[in-house]
C-alpha cells in the first residue's frame, strides 16, 4: 500500500534494564542506562512534578470519596503518575487519548473537570465528558479494544494529512489479550501514528506479571511486530516523557508506532472491592512506595535549587483546591433523567423505543418510583 | 421482487433497465457511494486486487486507489476496531466480514463498542460505519461459510441490522445504510448473490428500516427474510394452485422490526408464519412470532408458525438441503393448522 513508508523492520531488543534519567536518588543518569535520551528541561520537569502532585492529591481524594460511598467503583492509580502523565503530556492538545478504566489522572491532565471524570464511576452515565474537546475517547472497560480504536483513528487522520497521533494505555495484563495483538499488527503493518504506552504495574488484578507473559520484557513483543520498543522506568517521569515525546515525534513525521513499556506497581488494590493482602506481600508495597516517582522528581529539583518553598506551597494549595472541588461536586447529587436513557441509543427514531419511552414516563407520572426521588445515594 | 422499487428521476435520465445480480448491485451501491462521498472507505479480507470472494468489491480498488479501498490483515476484531477509530475521526468506513462465521473473532468489539458508542457518549460520538456480513447457507460451503448471525446482532441495542433480498433493496439499502449515522450491520444472503433483476440504476426502494408486502395475499402471511423470501414466495405459488391464497412480507430490516406493515398484514390474513435458516430454538422467528401475537392476537385465528433451520450446527454442504427450509416444509407447517376451526 502506497501509505505505507518505506522502513526497514526493527530487529534490536529494548534494553534489559529499564531505561532512565533519574536514579531512585534523584540523581541524573549518565551513560547507556538513558538509552541516548536526554533529560528534559528544568522547566518541563516542574511542570511535570506540578500535575503528578495534583494527580496524586485527587487520586487520594477520590479513594477517600469510595470509601465514604460516594463513588460505586474507582480503580486507583496512585504510584503510576510518573507512566501517565509523562505519557500525557508529550501530545499536543490536538492528539488524542484512548485511555482505559485506571487512567482518570491522564484524564485529569488533559483538562478535563473532576465531575466528568468522574460521572461513570459514581454511576451516573457511562461517559461524561465531551470526547472531540478534549481529544479524549471514553475510558475503556474491555481490555485491549481501545487500542485498536487508537490505530483507526490516527489511520483516518493520516489518510486525511492531518498531523494527528493517537497514544493509548494498555495495561500488563491487556497484552494477553488478541486485540493488543490485532492493534499491534495493524498499526505496524499501516505504519499508523500510532504511540502504545503498556503500563507494567505487575499484576491484572491479582495475577503476577510471571503468570501473564514469559517474554523477558513487554516492550521485547515489538520486535515481533517490526516497530520500536521501549523498557522504561516507569517511576521515571523525565524518562516516559523523554521516551514518550520521541515516539509521538516519529509518528507525526511519517515513522509508524511505538510500543513502550513502563515499568511501575499499583500501590493501592485494583479498585475498592478488591484485597491486595490475598495476593502481595507488604514488603514488596512497601519496597515499591521507596521508589515512588513524586520523591524521585522532588529530590532532583531540590537538589538543583528549582524547587523553592514557595513554589511548594503553591502547589500544595493548588492540589488542595481541587480536592476540595471534587469533594464538592461528588457530594452534590446530580439530576438525572430516566427519559434520557432512550435519547441517544440510536440517531434515528424507533418506534420501540419511542413506546417504552412513554411506558417509563407514565410509570413516573404514577408515582411508581417517587421514594427514590431526592434519595441520597 | 421489484415490483416495489421505484426509479429516481436521475435513474429514468439514464440507460434502460439491464440484468444485474445482487453482488453486481452491491458493488454499484459501494461504487457510487465513494464516488458521492470521499470520507466513504472500503476495507477487509481481500476486498482489493482480487475484488472480494464474492467479487462484491470488483474494480473498486483499481477505481479508488489503495487509499480508499484495500486488503487489511486477516483480524476481524483488527477491522472492527480500527472502523471505530476512523469512524470516531469522521470517516464512513464500510468493512467487509467475507464469512458470517468469521465474524466471530470481532463479537466483542461490535456489542462492547460499535453498538455502545453513541449511547455510552451521550450521542457525542457517533459511529457512521457499515458491517457487511455474507450470510447463510446454501451455496455448498464448508464448515464455518454458512451460518445464521442475524439473532446475534438484532438482539443488540445500538445496532441496526438489515438484509436485502433482491438487486434493487439491495443496491438501495446499501447505499442508505452508508448514508446512516448509525451503525449498521448490512447481512448479504450469499445464495442470492447471483440471482439477477432489469434494473436501472440508481434505484430508491423503500427505506431501509420498512418490510415490503412482496406478494399480495388474503389467507396466509408469510413472513421471510434474505434467502427466505424467495421460499417464501415459491411456497405462495405452489399454494396458489392449490386455492390458497398466501402473501409475502420480506422483512427487510430485523432491527428495527416494522410492526406496522406485518401487523396489517397479519389483520388481513388472520394466520403467520415465519422462515428462516437460523436455529429455530431462541432464534430470529421467536421474536416474529411474540411480536405478531402480543399486538394481533385477537385477529389470529391460528397460532404463529416457525418454519427454520433444525437445532443443530449448520451442517456439511452434501446435507444442508435436509436442515435448510423448503417451500414444502412450509407447506406442511401451515398444513398443520386447523383450517376448518
Amino acid at each position: 500500500m502506497s501509505l505505507n513508508v518505506e522502513h526497514a523492520s526493527v530487529r534490536t531488543l529494548p534494553s534489559e534494564k529499564p531505561l532512565r534519567l533519574l536514579d531512585n536518588a534523584g540523581h541524573a543518569v549518565t551513560g547507556s542506562a538513558t538509552g541516548g535520551f536526554g533529560l528534559p528541561d528544568t522547566e518541563t520537569l516542574l511542570e511535570l512534578y506540578r500535575k503528578m502532585v495534583v494527580a496524586r492529591r485527587f487520586d487520594v481524594q477520590v479513594t477517600a470519596l469510595t470509601k465514604q460511598g460516594r463513588l460505586a467503583t474507582y480503580p486507583s492509580a496512585y504510584g503510576q503518575e510518573a507512566c501517565e502523565i509523562g505519557a500525557v503530556a508529550a501530545l499536543a492538545a490536538e492528539d488524542w487519548l484512548f485511555p482505559t478504566y485506571r487512567d482518570s489522572i491522564a484524564l485529569l491532565t488533559r483538562g478535563i473537570e473532576p465531575a466528568d471524570i468522574l460521572q461513570s464511576f459514581r454511576g451516573d452515565w457511562h461517559n461524561g465528558y465531551d470526547q472531540h474537546a478534549h481529544r479524549t475517547a471514553a475510558q475503556a472497560t474491555p481490555l485491549a479494544t481501545q487500542a485498536l480504536h487508537a490505530v483507526g483513528l490516527s489511520h483516518a487522520a493520516r489518510l486525511r494529512h492531518d498531523p494527528i497521533v493517537a497514544l493509548t494505555f494498555l495495561g500488563d495484563g491487556a497484552t494477553s489479550e488478541g486485540d493488543a495483538h490485532e492493534a499491534f499488527n495493524f498499526a505496524a503493518v499501516w505504519q499508523t501514528p500510532t504511540v502504545f504506552v503498556v503500563q507494567n504495574n505487575q499484576f491484572a488484578i491479582s495475577v503476577p506479571l510471571e503468570r501473564q507473559t514469559r517474554a523477558a520484557t513487554l516492550a521485547d513483543k515489538a520486535v515481533g511486530y517490526g516497530m520500536p520498543g521501549y523498557h522504561v522506568d516507569g517511576n521515571d517521569i523525565a524518562a516516559m516523557y523523554a521516551v514518550t515525546s520521541a515516539a509521538v515525534e516519529r509518528a507525526r513525521s511519517g515513522g509508524g508506532p511505538t510500543l513502550i513499556e513502563g515499568v511501575t506497581y499499583r500501590i493501592e488494590a485494583h479498585t475498592n472491592s478488591d484485597d491486595p493482602t490475598r495476593y502481595r506481600a507488604a514488603r514488596d508495597v512497601e519496597h515499591w512506595k521507596r521508589r515512588d516517582p513524586i520523591e524521585r522528581l522532588e529530590k532532583f529539583l531540590v537538589s538543583e535549587g528549582a524547587l523553592t518553598e514557595a513554589m511548594r506551597t503553591e502547589i500544595t494549595d493548588a492540589a488542595e483546591a481541587l480536592a476540595a472541588r471534587t469533594r464538592d461536586v461528588m457530594t452534590t447529587e446530580a439530576e438525572l433523567d430516566p427519559l434520557e436513557l432512550f435519547d441517544h441509543v440510536y440517531g434515528r427514531e424507533r418506534a420501540a423505543l419511542l413506546e417504552q419511552r412513554a411506558a417509563l414516563e407514565a410509570e413516573i407520572a404514577a408515582g411508581a418510583f417517587a421514594s427514590h426521588e431526592g434519595a441520597a445515594r | 421482487m421489484t415490483a416495489t422499487a421505484t426509479s429516481t428521476p436521475a435513474a429514468e435520465a439514464s440507460a434502460a433497465p439491464t440484468q444485474l445480480t445482487m453482488a453486481g448491485a452491491l458493488n454499484a451501491a459501494l461504487r457510487d457511494a465513494m464516488a458521492a462521498d470521499d470520507r466513504v472507505i472500503v476495507y477487509g479480507e481481500d476486498v482489493g486486487p482480487l475484488g472480494g470472494v464474492f467479487r462484491v468489491t470488483d474494480g473498486l480498488q483499481a477505481e479508488f486507489g489503495d487509499q480508499r479501498i484495500w486488503d487489511s490483515p486477516l483480524a476481524e476484531s483488527g477491522i472492527i476496531g480500527t472502523a471505530v477509530g476512523m469512524a470516531m475521526y469522521g470517516m464512513r468506513p464500510v468493512v467487509e466480514m467475507q464469512f458470517d462465521a468469521f465474524s466471530y473473532p470481532a463479537f466483542e468489539q461490535m456489542v462492547s463498542h460499535v453498538a455502545k458508542m453513541r449511547n455510552r457518549t451521550k450521542g457525542r460520538v457517533t459511529l457512521p460505519m457499515v458491517v457487511r456480513i455474507p450470510c447463510a447457507g446454501a451455496i455448498g460451503g464448508v464448515e464455518h461459510h454458512s451460518d445464521s448471525s442475524e439473532s446475534y446482532w438484532a438482539s443488540t441495542p445500538g445496532l441496526t441490522v438489515v438484509m436485502p433480498s433482491n438487486p434493487a433493496d439491495a443496491y438501495s439499502m446499501l447505499r442508505e445504510a452508508i448514508d446512516s449515522d448509525d451503525p449498521v450491520v448490512f447481512m448479504e444472503p450469499k445464495s442470492r448473490y447471483w440471482s439477477k433483476a432489469p434494473l436501472a440504476l440508481p434505484v430508491t426502494t423503500a427505506p431501509m428500516d420498512r418490510a415490503e408486502v412482496v406478494r399480495e395475499g388474503a389467507d396466509v402471511t408469510l413472513i421471510g427474510y434474505g434467502p427466505t423470501v424467495r421460499t417464501a414466495l415459491e411456497a405462495a405459488e405452489a399454494a396458489a394452485a392449490e386455492g390458497l391464497s398466501i402473501e409475502v412480507v420480506d422483512l427487510r430490516s430485523l432491527s428495527p422490526f416494522d410492526d406496522e406493515t406485518v401487523g396489517a398484514s397479519v389483520r388481513k390474513t388472520s394466520r403467520a408464519a415465519v422462515i428462516h435458516e437460523a436455529a429455530q430454538f431462541g432464534g430470529y422467528g421467536a421474536e416474529v412470532a411474540a411480536r405478531v401475537t402480543e399486538r394481533n392476537f385477537h385477529h389470529l385465528a391460528a397460532p404463529v408458525l416457525r418454519i427454520a433451520g433444525f437445532d443443530i450446527p449448520f451442517p456439511s454442504p452434501k446435507l444442508e438441503e435436509y436442515h435448510l427450509p423448503t417451500a414444502d416444509r412450509v407447506l406442511a407447517a401451515l398444513d398443520t393448522w386447523e383450517w376448518d376451526a
